[in-house]
C-alpha cells in the first residue's frame, strides 16, 4: 500500500467542476472514487492498485442512496448499501432475481459496506492480478501477457474472453442486471446521461487494462430496472464450492413470462463464467414461443454456451454452465 | 503412584481462561508490548528457483521512516545457524545467501517505525533474479525421487503381500492422490525480539517453549542461558508453530536497530514461509477372502519435499496396523521440487494414507458385496499385525456400532445412486480414524500456598486445545481441591520445560508430570503430618493418606484441613517433579530444555501398540444435476482413552471432523506449474467450510479404560477427529453417485 490522499466529495456539481480525471476504466488511475472500500481498499493493499487520490462518494448517498419502486421500473441509487437492496420488500417482492443475487452474494458484513456501484465495478478475482509479483497480466500491466491462459484458470472466464484476458467478472447483480435489460444512468464533467448496463463493461478487446466504458471522472449515480411480465417471476441461481461467502464457480439469472406451459418473454443471464456480466440472448429467441419442456431448455443451454473457449482448468465449465442454466430454467417455471 | 486414571474422567469444564480470551485480555506473541518498537514487513521471492542478481533499494529505502533493510548481502555472518526442517534434519534458507529454494522464500526484512511504512517500502524494493526452470511437483521435470525409511521405525513388511495378493479371489488396486494443503491458523505467524544487553527475549507463537528458545541461541551463536522465549497463548497451531525462517533475522535486525522489532508476517506470507501438508501419491492394493478376511496389504506412498529436505511422514506406518492382515509391504519415497520444506500438520502422516486406506476399504467392501461396517468387523484385531504386540486398548468396533445407530446406518441402501431426496442423490459413506499415542517427558512445579490453593507452573502451551485447564483439572483432582482454586502458569521458557505440543501428546505429557508433582506434594505433607508430635494424623500410615475434599485424609477416617498439613512444612510447600515416560532417558527433562525431542511412541515401546481409535459416517448430498456437493450430517464417535475434560475433548473431535470436511471438499493450495507459485495464497481463495457448510457435527466419546498406555490411560485427542473424514466423505460421494474419487479435494466439476 502506498500513501495516498483523501478527499470527501460535497456534491455531484463539486465533483463535475473538478472534472477528475478518474479513469475509471484503467485501473491505472490516479484518481478513484471510493464507495464501501471493500474492492478497492483491498486491492491497494496488495499493491495492485495504487492510486494518489481517492475521492470518497458516500456522502453522495443521501441523494443516490435509496430504493424507489415505480410503475415503470425500479430505480436503485449507486450509493445503496447491497444489504439494504436485498433487503427491499419491492425488490423482493416484484424483483426477487435482484434480492437473491445480493443476498448470495460475498457476507453479511461486505453487504453492509458495499453499495451496488462498488459492486458492479467490482475487479476481478484473477490470483494473477491480485498479486503484483506476478509479472504476466495485461489487465495490470499492458501487453505483459496473460499467466492464467497456461496457469490456475478452473475459475476463469470461458464466454467473452480472448487471449489478451479470461478473468472473470466476479459479481452476481451485474448477471441479473444484464439479463434484466438495465440502464446505469452517469454523471460527469460532461453531465448526465443514461446507457445500457450491458454497454458498461468492456470485452477484452486486446485491451484488458481498461474495463469500463465511462469517461473520465465519470460516476454511476443510478441503476434503472424497466418494469415487465417477466420480473416477478425470476431467480438468480448461484453455484459454488461452499454454501456460502463464495463466489460462483455458475450461475444463471433467469426471468421468465409464461404463456400456460409457452414461454412469451424470457431473460437470460448467464455468471461465474464470463468476462462481463453476460446475457444470452440467442438463447433466449430459441425459447421464446416454445414450451419450456426440459429438453427445450437444454437446447437453449447448448446455444448458450456454444461459443465458450476453454482453457485447462475450466473445461467443466461450459458443461456445469448448460446445467445450472436448465435447472434455473426449470425452477423459475415452477416457481 | 496411588492415583485412579478413572478420577479424571472428567466432568465438563469450562475453560479457566475462556473469559480473557473472549475479552481481549489474553495476550498473543503479538500483543506483548515492548517498548518503543520498530516494524519489520518480509520480502520474499517472487519466483521458485535461482538466484538473486541484485537489489534496488534506493525507493524502498527513501520511504519516511525506514530504518533498515536487511538482505543477504548485508548481514554477513550474524546467523551462525541454519534453522533446519521440522524434522531437524537440513532444509532450506532465506537470507543466508542469494540463493533461492523456492518461491515465497524470505530474501529481505524491512525495518521501519512503523507497520505502514515497512510495508510501503517493502512494496518498493526491486530485486534483479537470475532464474532457472523450477520443478514444483510430481511430473514436472527436474524433480528427484528417492526411497525413504519410515520416521519412527523400520517400513513395515510382513511375510508374502505379492503372492498373497496374485492368489487372492477378491483385490483391489488402487491409485490416490491428496493437495496441498495449509494449517492457516486465525492468528498469523509473528515474531517479535527485544534484547537487554546481550539477553534476547522472543516473543513467537510456538508449539515448544524450550525449542524455540534453543534454537534462537543456536542460530544467533547466544549463551542459551541468555534466551527467553514467551509464548502464553497461541491462537492455533496444528503443527505449523515451530522452527522457521524468519524469527532470527528479527532478533539480528533488532540488534541492528537498537530496538525491539515486531514482525507480523501477512496471511501471505504464512502460505510460503512456513511448513505445509505436502501433497502425495500412494498406491494401493489390497486383497481378501470371500469371507472378507484381509489377505494382502500393499501400500506406497510419494510425498513432495524442498530439494534439501528428506522429511516424510510415512503413514504407512499407521496404515499398516489398521487391520488383521498376514501379509504387508509398504514403501515411501520422497521427491524433491523446488518448494519449500513442509511438516507437521494435524494428523500429519494419517490424514493422506488413510484416505487412501479407508477408500480402498470401500472399494473392497464392493467388491466383496459386504457392508463396509462389517468388512472392518472381519478384519478387526486386538494385535498389532505388524509387531506382533497386543494393541494397549482398541474400541475401533464400539466406536462403529455406537456411531451407527446415532447416524441411521442401516437405512443404508447399499447400491450406489440408489438413495434420493427430491433433486438431491443421498450418499451414506464411513471411514476408520486413528491416531497413535505419543508421550513426552515434561518438568512441574508445584506450589501449594498457606490458604491451600495451588499454583502449577510448567512451560506448556496453550494453543486454544485446553491445556490450562486440563492441567487445573488434573491437580485440582489430585489435590482434592477446586478447579478454581489452582492457577496454572505456561508459556514462558523460564519454567520447567515441556514437550513439544504436538502428536496429540499434550494432555498425557502435562497431566503426567502433574500428577507426578500432586504426588509428591501429598508425600510431603503425608510425610510431615504422620511424623508430627501432635495432629489428627500422627503416627499412621503415610501411603494410606489422600488429598481430597480440602482435606488429608486416612482411609481410616482421620484428617485435617490441607491448610493446616501445610503448617507443618513451613505454611507453603513448593515441589518440583519430572515425568519421563518408560523407554526415555532419565536426563530428558533437561534435554527438553536444550531443546531436544524425545517421545515415548510405538516405535519405541516394546510393550503395546499405543493408538486412539474412532469411526466417522457422513451424510453427503450431491444435487442431480449441478453437482453441488454438501455434507448436512456428521456423526463421529472416539475412544481415546481416559477424556480428562469433555467439553474441551467434543470441540477437539468436532474441529478435527470438520477440518476433515474441509480437506475432503474444499481445501487445497494450488501451485501454479509453469512458476511452481501458490495463486491462493489467502483466505477468500484458500477454501475452508463456513458455518453453512456443517449444519450438524454429532461427536460421541465412548469410555474407555486403559491401563497399558500410560499411568493415566490418556491417549490424546487433539488429532484422531480429522483422519477419517477425508475417506468418508469420498465414499459417500461414490454411494450417491457411483463415481469413484480417488483424488482430493472432491468438487463439483468431478462428477458433471
Ligand atoms: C471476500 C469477498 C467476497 C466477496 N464475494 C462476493 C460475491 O460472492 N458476489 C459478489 O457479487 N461480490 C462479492 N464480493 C465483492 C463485493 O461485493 C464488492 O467488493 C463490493 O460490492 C464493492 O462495493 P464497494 O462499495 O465496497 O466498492 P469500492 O471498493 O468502494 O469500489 C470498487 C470500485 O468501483 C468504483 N466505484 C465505486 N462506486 C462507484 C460509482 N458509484 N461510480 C463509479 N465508480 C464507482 C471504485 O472507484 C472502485 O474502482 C466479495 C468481496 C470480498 C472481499
Ligand atoms: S486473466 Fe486477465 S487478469 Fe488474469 S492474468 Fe490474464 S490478463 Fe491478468
Amino acid at each position: 500500500m502506498r500513501p495516498f490522499t483523501y478527499e470527501r466529495a460535497d456534491g455531484l456539481a463539486e465533483l463535475a467542476r473538478r472534472a477528475l480525471q478518474t479513469g475509471q476504466g484503467q485501473v491505472d488511475a490516479e484518481v478513484q472514487f471510493l464507495a464501501g472500500g471493500t474492492s478497492l481498499i483491498d486491492l491497494m493493499k496488495l499493491d495492485v492498485l495504487r492510486p494518489r487520490s481517492l475521492v470518497d462518494i458516500t456522502p453522495l448517498a443521501a441523494e443516490h442512496g435509496t430504493v424507489e419502486l415505480r410503475p415503470d421500473g425500479l430505480r436503485i441509487g449507486a450509493l445503496a448499501s447491497m444489504a439494504s437492496v436485498a433487503v427491499h420488500p419491492g425488490v423482493v417482492e416484484q424483483y426477487p432475481a435482484i434480492a437473491e443475487s445480493l443476498r448470495l452474494a460475498a457476507s453479511a458484513q461486505l453487504r453492509n459496506m458495499a453499495t451496488i456501484g462498488g459492486n458492479l465495478l467490482q475487479r476481478t478475482r484473477c490470483p494473477y492480478f491480485r498479486d503484483p509479483s506476478w509479472t504476466a497480466c495485461n489487465k495490470r500491466l499492458p501487453g505483459s501477457g496473460c499467466a492464467a491462459l497456461d496457469g490456475i484458470n478452473r475459475n476463469h472466464a470461458v464466454l467473452g474472453v480472448d487471449t489478451s484476458c479470461i478473468a472473470q467478472y466476479p459479481g452476481d447483480l451485474g448477471v441479473v442486471l444484464a439479463a434484466l435489460d438495465a440502464q446505469v444512468e452517469l454523471a460527469g464533467p460532461r453531465g448526465a446521461r443514461r446507457v445500457p448496463f450491458s454497454t458498461l463493461h468492456r470485452p477484452p478487446g486486446g485491451q484488458p487494462h481498461v474495463e469500463t466504458t465511462l469517461l473520465p471522472g465519470e460516476l454511476i449515480t443510478e441503476v434503472a430496472v424497466p418494469a415487465g411480465a417477466w420480473t416477478r417471476r425470476s431467480l438468480y441461481l448461484k453455484i459454488r464450492d461452499r454454501a456460502s461467502y463464495e463466489f460462483a464457480i455458475a450461475s444463471a439469472a433467469v426471468a421468465l413470462d409464461l404463456d400456460g406451459e409457452t414461454v412469451r418473454s424470457v431473460r437470460l443471464g448467464i455468471g461465474g463464467m464470463a468476462y462481463r456480466p453476460w446475457r444470452a440472448a440467442e438463447a433466449e429467441a430459441a425459447l421464446t414461443g416454445k414450451p419450456l419442456t426440459e429438453a427445450n431448455a437444454e437446447a437453449a443451454a447448448e446455444i448458450a454456451l456454444r461459443d465458450a473457449v476453454t482453457n485447462g482448468h475450466n473445461a467443466y465449465k461450459p458443461e456445469l454452465g448448460r446445467r445450472t442454466l436448465v435447472r434455473a430454467l426449470l425452477q423459475a417455471r415452477a416457481m | 503412584m496411588n492415583y485412579d486414571p478413572q478420577s479424571l474422567l472428567g466432568q465438563a469444564t469450562p475453560r479457566v481462561d475462556g473469559v480473557a480470551k473472549v475479552t481481549g485480555a489474553a495476550r498473543y506473541a503479538a500483543d506483548e508490548v515492548v517498548a518503543n518498537p520498530a516494524y519489520a514487513y518480509l520480502v520474499t521471492s517472487a519466483i521458485a528457483r535461482g538466484r538473486i542478481a541484485g537489489f534496488r533499494l534506493e525507493q524502498a529505502m527513501a520511504v519516511p521512516g525506514v530504518l533498515d533493510i536487511l538482505t543477504h548481502e548485508n548481514v554477513g555472518d550474524a546467523l551462525k545457524q541454519s534453522p533446519p526442517g521440522p524434522d531437524g534434519k537440513p532444509s532450506t534458507t532465506t537470507l543466508e545467501s542469494e540463493r533461492i529454494w523456492h518461491d515465497g522464500q524470505i530474501i529481505a526484512v524491512v525495518v521501519a517505525d512503523t507497520f505502514e511504512a515497512a510495508r510501503e517500502a517493502a512494496h518498493k524494493v526491486e530485486v534483479d533474479y537470475a532464474e532457472e526452470r523450477p520443478a514444483g511437483t510430481f511430473g514436472d521435470e527436474g524433480t528427484q525421487t528417492e526411497p525413504a525409511e519410515a520416521p519412527f521405525g523400520p517400513n513395515p513388511e510382513v511375510g508374502d503381500a505379492a503372492g498373497a495378493f496374485a492368489a487372492a479371489p477378491v483385490k483391489v488396486e488402487a491409485r490416490y492422490a491428496t493437495p496441498t494443503q495449509h494449517h492457516n491458523p486465525l492468528e498469523l505467524f509473528s515474531t517479535t525480539c527485544a534484547w537487554e544487553g546481550s539477553k534476547l527475549t522472543v516473543y513467537e507463537p510456538t508449539q515448544f517453549m524450550h525449542g524455540t528458545k534453543a534454537r534462537m541461541a543456536s542460530q544467533l551463536g547466544l549463551d542459551i542461558q541468555d534466551v527467553r522465549a514467551v509464548s502464553r497463548y497461541v491462537g492455533g497451531a496444528f503443527g505449523s508453530k515451530g522452527v522457521n525462517g524468519r524469527a532470527a533475522w528479527v532478533a539480528i535486525a533488532a540488534r541492528r536497530v537498537g530496538r525491539p522489532v515486531k514482525l507480523v508476517a501477512t496471511r501471505a506470507d504464512g502460505f510460503t514461509t512456513n511448513s505445509y501438508r505436502a501433497e502425495t501419491l500412494q498406491h494401493v492394493r489390497l486383497s481378501a477372502e470371500r469371507d472378507g478376511r484381509l489377505t494382502s496389504f500393499f501400500h506406497e506412498g510419494w510425498e513432495l519435499s524442498s530439494r534439501p529436505s528428506p522429511y516424510c511422514v510415512a503413514g504407512t506406518e499407521q496404515t499398516a496396523r489398521m487391520y488383521a492382515c498376514p501379509n504387508i509391504l509398504t514403501r515411501v519415497n520422497v521427491v524433491h521440487a523446488d518448494r519449500n520444506t513442509p511438516g507437521y500438520m494435524r494428523a500429519p502422516a494419517e490424514t493422506p494414507y488413510m484416505f487412501a486406506l479407508e477408500s480402498a476399504m470401500d472399494e473392497l467392501s464392493y467388491a466383496l458385496g459386504m457392508d463396509p461396517i462389517e468388512l472392518r468387523r472381519v478384519n478387526d484385531t486386538q494385535i498389532d499385525p505388524v509387531s506382533g504386540r497386543p494393541f494397549s486398548s482398541r474400541s475401533l468396533m464400539p466406536c462403529f456400532d455406537a456411531a451407527a445407530v446415532r447416524f441411521g446406518w442401516q437405512r443404508r441402501d447399499p447400491q450406489p445412486g440408489s438413495m434420493r431426496d427430491g433433486e438431491w442423490l443421498v450418499g451414506y459413506g464411513c471411514a476408520t480414524a486413528c491416531y497413535p499415542v505419543f508421550t513426552g517427558p515434561a518438568g512441574a512445579r508445584l506450589t501449594l500456598m498457606p490458604d491451600g490453593r495451588a499454583q502449577v507452573a510448567m512451560a506448556g502451551h496453550e494453543l486454544g486445545t485446553g491445556a490450562y485447564t486440563a492441567v487445573a483439572i488434573t491437580a485440582a483432582r489430585l489435590l482434592g481441591i477446586d478447579v478454581d482454586d489452582v492457577t496454572v502458569s505456561m508459556g514462558d521458557s523460564d519454567l520447567p520445560p515441556v514437550i513439544v505440543a504436538g502428536g496429540s501428546s499434550n494432555a498425557a505429557s502435562t497431566a503426567l508430570a502433574t500428577a507426578k508433582v500432586c504426588e509428591e506434594a501429598r508425600r510431603r505433607l503425608a510425610a510431615a503430618a504422620v511424623t508430627a508430635a501432635d495432629g489428627p494424623l500422627r503416627g499412621l500410615d503415610p501411603d494410606a493418606l489422600v488429598l481430597v475434599e480440602g482435606r488429608l485424609r486416612h482411609d481410616g477416617g482421620a484428617e485435617e484441613p490441607i491448610r493446616d498439613a501445610l503448617v507443618r512444612v513451613g505454611g507453603r510447600l513448593e515441589v518440583y517433579a519430572e515425568h519421563v515416560p518408560d523407554g526415555l532417558p532419565r536426563g530428558a527433562v533437561a534435554a527438553l530444555g536444550d531443546g531436544q525431542l524425545l517421545f515415548q511412541h510405538n516405535g519405541n515401546r516394546s510393550d503395546v501398540t499405543a493408538f486412539a481409535f474412532g469411526a466417522q459416517l457422513v451424510e453427503v448430498r450431491v444435487h442431480r444435476r449441478t453437482r453441488e456437493i454438501r455434507v448436512p450430517r456428521v456423526v463421529s464417535a472416539f475412544a481415546a482413552g481416559t477424556i480428562i475434560n469433555p467439553m474441551a475433548a467434543r470441540s477437539q473431535f468436532m474441529g478435527g471432523a470438520i477440518w476433515g470436511l474441509a480437506s475432503a471438499l474444499h481445501e487445497a493450495t494450488e501451485l501454479d506449474h509453469g512458476a511452481a507459485r501458490y495463486v491462493n495464497k489467502n483466505l477468500a481463495d484458500y477454501m475452508i467450510p463456513v458455518n453453512a457448510d456443517v449444519p450438524s457435527v454429532d461427536i460421541i466419546i465412548l469410555p474407555e479404560k486403559d491401563e497399558r498406555v500410560n499411568a493415566l490411560g490418556i491417549k490424546g485427542i487433539g488429532e484422531v477427529g480429522i483422519v477419517g473424514m477425508n475417506a468418508a466423505v469420498a465414499n459417500a460421494v461414490f454411494h450417491a453417485t457411483g463415481k469413484r474419487l480417488r483424488e482430493l479435494p472432491i468438487r463439483a466439476e468431478r462428477l458433471l
